[in-house]
């Protein structure tokens, strides 16, 4: 899962070339490819934390697609994210092993302590609380990822301990 | 590259291991829990010790053991620690004089979960590094690449294939011989290998296993099939999800380059072969061949009716082969060990062994090979050891959104496709969810529904639509305001989402609800509105 880690708007102004370059290189190695499209993409998603419109439209533009075709891309996949996500981010998985584990609990209990939902980010912007199908970590069920460290044998507590943390500290 | 230097790297890496090797587990699941930091304090206990000329530790792949690891391995003295903590360490490697006992549990070699497994696919799983391809080739590695391009016709192994009787491991079991000879005998130059490691069942991990520990595998078994089906150009189609799978299969693919293993002429033979990874974006209608092809050409997973086949016409219309994981990971046995030997494995009709993720409430979690035909009460009771606590196991869900439940009366049934289709169920790519009497079986209908209920693509109205009714009469049933007539609707619409679905994910999205009707009806009926 790509790191989606927004900087703050002063680093942002500062950070914009070289983002921009990434996506360049990326472009140019894929030789301006359509059908690299996805893979173009997620290089975006990781340098800029998330796909703005301005980027989408950038895409559109050195690949020569129709920008409905790039959005449409950008919206169909679940990894791909149009809004800005939180500085920290936490994935609960809900595959099948987790949820017979109780992973539905551990939503739950985070969504009533923290008031924050699935696929939200707080007004703060420091935590996104997102879900995944499945990690693939069954043996470790009930599962989270906490800022891409995947975290076995959670329970309610433990993971709202860690948001907690989060949204605690500066 | 050629043979002779291929044997030559083999004995090098063999003669370079120390006498002592102590083998831990890298896999996501243990490296989740700290198996890198146990590997560091090895290494440290090992420099205190002053036994560096001696012993060695290598990080491996997979020890199928998930639930109780970490693992750690004393080889080849046969020795298995389970649930190590990087304290463990120097008391580990004291244990090797013998000075001390070590702290970690001793794990067991002849317990039923390790005692009843048939390893081929995962046969160097947890034996080599999987980021070294040395290791792979100390074991052979690349052998059967060889022997194929120098020592095979493409028809040859072809028939090698169809003699094995191998199925795709993907869920369908369409026979894999056939669908090579089909792709073989397409008359265009350009044609074109997938594998598709877009594991997306929740609750399955196997093909996710296979790529971090031994992913040279993949890659030999793709080559040959492209030999065999006569395409030059492979994509490895894998789930952003599994990072670690992928960057393993990435150094992989440099490793096999760099020892001109992939490329041009390989083996100073005229077949060129390379192989790219196209890393998927999350959607599980992606698993479906045709979707697939869609993702790679950079646009939407929306599935088309077939035919035509991606056989005939697959990615920008040319015929391609299509296989999953572990279909592509039996091939290097086959083709050493010849056809007929795979053929003797396994039932009359499924051949060779199933790779299963055993998870859920049970016991004994993780990634078990067993031969075709053996029992599901051998898996879960043997293997898994039962369910944990004094509760009784009530069903075991096997291929995911698109498989069913069997109950425990059914235990006895070997798993085969054709057994498990009669239960109402499917083999699916092979997780195994052992559920007991605490689940409510309604609410996990409802659970795999809201699953398809986000991952349907929306190209066909049945599935589209049909998805979301279907989870709102679970959710009445479940809000115990449904009557007995909705029952009845429930399950006509299912039926009616199953036969008019266009692709794999609509045809099947209503198989968990079809079969907890089937076999545990009474807690339909105990919801219903009194």
């Amino acid at each position: 899962m790509p790191n989606t880690v927004l900087k703050s708007p002063s680093e942002k102004a500062n950070t914009v070339d070289k983002r921009l370059k990434v996506l360049d290189i990326t472009i140019k190695r894929n030789q301006h490819r359509q059908d690299a499209l996805i893979e173009i993409l997620h290089k975006a998603q990781s340098s800029f934390g998330y796909l703005e419109e301005d980027v989408l439209i950038y895409i559109a533009h050195e690949l020569k697609l129709p920008l409905s075709q790039v959005f449409g891309v950008a919206t169909f996949y679940h990894l791909f994210s149009l809004k800005p996500s939180g500085v920290h981010n936490c994935v609960v998985c809900l595959g099948t092993a987790c949820y017979v584990k109780g992973s539905s609990q551990l939503l739950d209990k985070l969504e009533q302590e923290t008031n924050l939902h699935q696929g939200e980010t707080s007004a703060d912007g420091k935590v996104s609380l997102m879900t995944a199908r499945c990690i693939g970590a069954c043996g470790l069920a009930p599962a989270a990822v906490f800022d891409g460290k995947v975290c076995g044998k959670q329970t309610p507590e433990s993971v709202l301990a860690q948001i907690k943390e989060w949204l605690e500290n500066q | 590259m050629d043979l002779n230097r291929l044997q030559f790297i083999a004995e090098e890496t063999i003669a370079s291991r120390k006498s002592i090797r102590i083998l831990c587990c890298g896999a996501a699941s243990c490296k989740s829990s700290g198996s890198e930091s146990i590997v560091d304090e090895l290494k440290i206990a090992i420099e205190a010790q002053g036994l560096q000329d001696e012993v060695e530790v290598c990080p491996v792949g997979c020890m199928k053991f998930c639930g109780r690891g970490p693992l750690v391995e004393i080889a080849p003295r046969n020795l298995l620690y389970e649930n190590v903590r990087p304290e463990d360490a120097p008391s580990i490697v004291k244990a090797l004089k013998g000075e001390e006992e070590a702290t970690a549990p001793m794990g067991d070699y002849n317990h039923p979960f390790f005692a009843l497994q048939m390893p081929i696919v995962l046969e160097n799983s947890g034996k080599i590094n999987p980021e070294s391809i040395d290791d792979y080739i100390a074991l052979g590695g690349y052998q059967q690449l060889y022997r194929a391009l120098h020592e095979m016709t493409p028809q040859e192994v072809v028939k090698e294939v169809i003699v094995s009787g191998l199925r795709g491991r993907g869920g369908g079991g369409y026979p894999t011989g056939l669908k090579w000879a089909t792709v073989a005998k397409m008359p265009n130059e350009q044609k074109y290998i997938v594998c598709n490691a877009d594991e997306g069942d929740p609750g399955a991990f196997m093909d996710r296993s296979v790529l971090e520990s031994d992913p040279h595998r993949i890659i030999e078994g793709m080559a040959i099939a492209g030999y065999a089906v006569g395409a030059n150009h492979g994509y490895i189609y894998v789930r952003a999800e599994y990072p670690l799978a992928i960057a393993r299969l990435q150094k992989a693919i440099q490793q096999a380059k760099r020892q001109d293993l992939i490329g041009t002429q390989i083996f100073n033979s005229l077949f060129d072969f390379k192989i790219e990874i196209r890393v998927g974006a999350g959607a599980f209608v992606c698993g479906e061949e045709t979707a697939l092809i869609a993702s790679i050409e950079g646009e939407r997973g929306n599935p088309r009716p077939r035919p035509p086949y991606p056989a005939q016409s697959g990615l920008w219309g040319c015929p391609t082969l299509i296989n999953n994981v572990e279909t592509y990971a039996n091939i290097v046995p086959i083709i050493r060990e010849g056809g007929v030997w795979y053929s003797n494995i396994g039932t009359e009709k499924s051949k060779g062994t199933k790779v299963f993720a055993l998870t859920g409430n049970v016991n004994n979690t993780g990634l078990i090979e067993v031969p075709m035909g053996t029992t599901i009460r051998q898996i879960v009771e043997e293997m898994g050891g039962g369910v944990p606590g004094n509760n009784e196991i009530k069903a075991v869900q096997t291929g995911g959104p698109s498989g069913g439940c069997i109950p425990t009366k059914y235990f006895n049934t070997p798993v085969d496709y054709e057994s498990l289709k009669e239960l109402g169920t499917i083999m699916g790519s092979g997780g195994m969810i052992v559920i007991d009497e605490e689940t409510n079986m309604v609410a996990l209908a409802r659970f795999y529904m809201e699953f398809c209920r986000g991952e349907t693509c929306g190209k066909c109205i049945p599935c589209r639509t049909g998805t979301v009714q279907l989870y709102q009469m679970l959710t009445k049933i479940l809000n115990e305001e449904a009557t007995e007539a909705d029952l009845s609707k429930l399950e006509h619409l299912s039926h009616m989402v199953k036969a008019t679905s266009l692709c794999g994910l609509g045809q099947t999205a209503p198989n968990p609800v079809l079969s907890t009707l089937h076999y545990f009806k009474d807690e339909y009926l105990q919801l219903l509105k009194s």
